[in-house]
């Protein structure tokens, strides 16, 4: 078969069957070839999509890194702030607009090293958002630098000889802190990923759904992963599926296992439920 | 409180101008000597339909009113030294983005913590130049509990007029300093809002400006899916990464300031009609010059005072105007000359300029400043 090229592509009937909430006017975008935020991305908008939620009820904000690029390629009320920032900033829009869906769509380096004080305080408020984590083990847009997230021994261009800190285990940490859903998935799980994110629409209070993903081109490479290809079946080949368990027995060793599934699905009071307990509506204005 | 007198601190009235001009968000982190102005938010907000949230740091207070505001809250954050320098990042994110709020500075000595308990007026070219990238900013200063309350109105009124972080610069003095502060009926406190734009979505670009390079905005999640960010971007506000669109935003982002100067610019001009020595003082330092001033005309020196509200943009044309005119300019301020370099500057080497200089953790005694006066 003849391969297509980008015009025979462009001169195609129909569009993107989820044009509807794409930037189109924005593509092509900057992931490198390989690279698994689009699938991760992809999942996000399948679940707006199926949601059955209106699309102006949903905004996305992010921070910086690669995954930070997708608050600008997302055709909703969307905002690329500063690095670590996105989850205060979402609090802050969270409140003037609690009936809005608030997504947080950032990575690892994004939300968990230089943002991680406001993740576990986000999620011990119970602020009603739902964060969706691209963890791709390293600094991406900067070339690789070892994150809190990078494997212990890893090699990154920040830890040539292998990664001697431990890295954090992201979804236990936000158990811990008081997160009201944590599910892990890979890029290889796309249908249970977009699930997991639709359940995290409709859960009331902090939801966090974390993606283990490759990044081929600046983590891949340097630990000699393959081919984006050979990393999915790499995914496919070591991810267990341990749903309900405690996340701090969530193993996560890519080289021997990655342990996925929902781990917590809890009710909880959020911020707005407690806040309305002293603070009943209506109460009138000017009251002493 | 409407249509009162108030015996209050200065970070209580303060407060109360945002609650009487209609903040309805405070996001902040405790500190000494702003931490009162967020325990008087904390108490007030609720009562009037609004959201106090104490955040974890002050970069998380800065990003969440950002966040409010974008969602149509007017939202404010206050905070001393220390937390300044935590948010000067998001201050930069607010400017680029055009997002109104208002920032609290109740100086206090540093550098680093400093003292914390006692005054200066050190952060006066951190409020100008603090974040990283050139932009122009709107800082206002206060010298009394009741201007605290009259310039954190203003300051709303020009962070929304003008789409930007306003900061209210004032220091510990002034914050904790209880005075009789007059609160008028909240219906009689002139309130601007942000213009909303009354375009359809599908003709709605969040980056086109009005006449006076504002551009309006519109309500998140009302079906404009708009886009913003701390990225260089175009009218549409989707991120261009070159020079040519560099130069477009930050021509707007500068002179969306510099042409309005006139419509920001507020001092107030005392004895100033035959004044051959013109103090120049803003803030807590205002008083003890006016003190000096008093004493100065007692003993026959023709002395008066340019006292400075609007701080950034600085007043430069009337410096101008004055400088050839009169003998000096004497400028007192509890640091070691940063406003005194504006002055200088526009005087132009026109007349002769004095420092009083205070390193901090007191203010001056009028007789400081009085000698400096008498010795021009």
């Amino acid at each position: 078969m003849k391969k297509q090229g980008l015009k025979e592509l462009n001169g195609m009937p129909g569009k993107h069957p989820l044009s509807d909430l794409l930037r189109d006017d924005r593509m092509p975008h900057i992931w490198c070839p390989g690279c698994d935020i689009g699938t991760v991305f992809s999942s996000c908008l399948t679940a707006i999509h199926e949601s059955n939620i209106d699309y102006n009820n949903f905004a996305v904000i992010s921070g910086i890194g690669c995954s930070g690029r997708a608050a600008g390629y997302v055709k909703l009320d969307s905002f690329h702030t500063t690095h670590g920032r996105a989850i205060p900033f979402a609090t802050g829009l969270k409140i003037a607009k609690p009936k809005m869906n608030i997504i947080v769509f950032s990575g690892d380096g994004d939300l968990f090293t230089i943002g991680g004080n406001h993740f576990i305080h986000a999620a011990r408020r119970n602020m009603d958002l739902t964060i969706i984590c691209v963890n791709n083990f390293t600094y991406g847009m900067t070339g690789g630098q070892v994150a809190s997230s990078t494997p212990f021994n890893a090699r990154t261009s920040t830890t040539p000889d292998g990664n001697f800190e431990r890295p954090f285990n992201l979804a236990y940490m936000a158990a811990a802190a008081g997160a009201a859903y944590v599910a892990r998935w890979t890029t290889l799980h796309v249908r249970r990923l977009t699930n997991s994110i639709l359940e995290a629409f409709n859960k009331k209070g902090f939801s966090f759904v974390e993606v283990i993903s490759s990044c081929p081109t600046s983590f891949g490479r340097k630990n000699k992963l393959g081919p984006p290809l050979h990393i999915i079946q790499h995914f496919h080949k070591i991810s267990v599926i341990k749903n309900g368990i405690h996340p701090k027995d969530a193993n996560l060793d890519i080289e021997k296992e990655i342990v996925v599934g929902k781990f917590v699905d809890i009710e909880r009071p959020t911020f707005f439920d407690l806040w309305e307990e002293i603070y009943p509506p209506k109460r009138e204005k000017g009251a002493k | 409180m409407e249509g009162t007198e108030q015996f209050i601190m200065g970070d209580t009235a303060c407060a109360e101008g945002a609650i009487a001009c209609g903040c309805k968000f405070f996001a902040g982190y405790p500190i000494t000597p702003a931490t009162e102005v967020a325990e008087r938010m904390a108490k007030r907000l609720p009562q009037v339909g609004g959201t106090y949230i104490q955040m974890e740091d002050e970069m998380a207070s800065m990003a969440a009113i950002l966040g409010a505001s974008w969602g149509g809250l007017k939202s404010m954050t206050s905070t001393s030294g220390p937390g300044f320098s935590l948010m000067m990042e998001n201050i930069g994110l607010g400017i680029i983005m055009e997002v109104p709020c208002v920032v609290v500075n109740v100086q206090r000595a540093g550098p680093s913590t400093g003292l914390p308990t006692l005054c200066a007026q050190g952060d006066m070219m951190q409020a100008r130049w603090g974040s990283h990238g050139h932009y122009e900013i709107i800082a206002l200063s206060a010298s009394s509990p009741q201007e605290l309350f009259d310039i954190t109105i203003k300051a709303f009124n020009l962070s929304e007029k003008y789409r930007l972080p306003v900061l209210v610069l004032t220091d510990e003095v002034v914050g904790h300093m209880t005075e009789k502060v007059v609160i008028p009926p909240y219906d009689k406190i002139d309130v601007y809002s942000r213009r909303i734009s009354t375009l359809p979505p599908e003709e709605y670009l969040p980056y086109v400006s009005d006449e006076d390079m504002v551009a309006p905005m519109v309500g998140i999640g009302e079906g404009y899916r708009i886009h913003s960010t701390g990225l260089t971007h175009d009218k549409r506000g989707y991120p261009v990464i070159t020079a040519p669109v560099q130069k477009e935003m930050m021509d707007r982002l500068i002179y969306k300031i510099r042409n309005n100067v006139d419509d920001i610019v507020e001092y107030e001009e005392i004895e100033m009609a035959d004044a051959e020595i013109v103090v120049i003082a803003y803030g807590i330092s205002a008083r003890p010059a006016l003190k000096a001033l008093e004493m100065a005309r007692d003993s026959g020196i023709k002395c008066g005072m340019m006292k400075l509200i609007t701080i950034w943009p600085f007043p430069e044309k009337r410096i101008r105007e004055l400088a050839p005119q009169v003998r000096g300019f004497v400028v007192p301020e509890i640091n070691y000359g940063q406003i005194c370099l504006e002055v200088e500057r526009c005087s132009a080497g026109k007349t002769e300029i004095v420092l009083v200089s205070h390193a901090g953790g007191a203010i001056f005694h009028p007789n400081e400043i009085l000698e400096v006066i008498s010795r021009l």
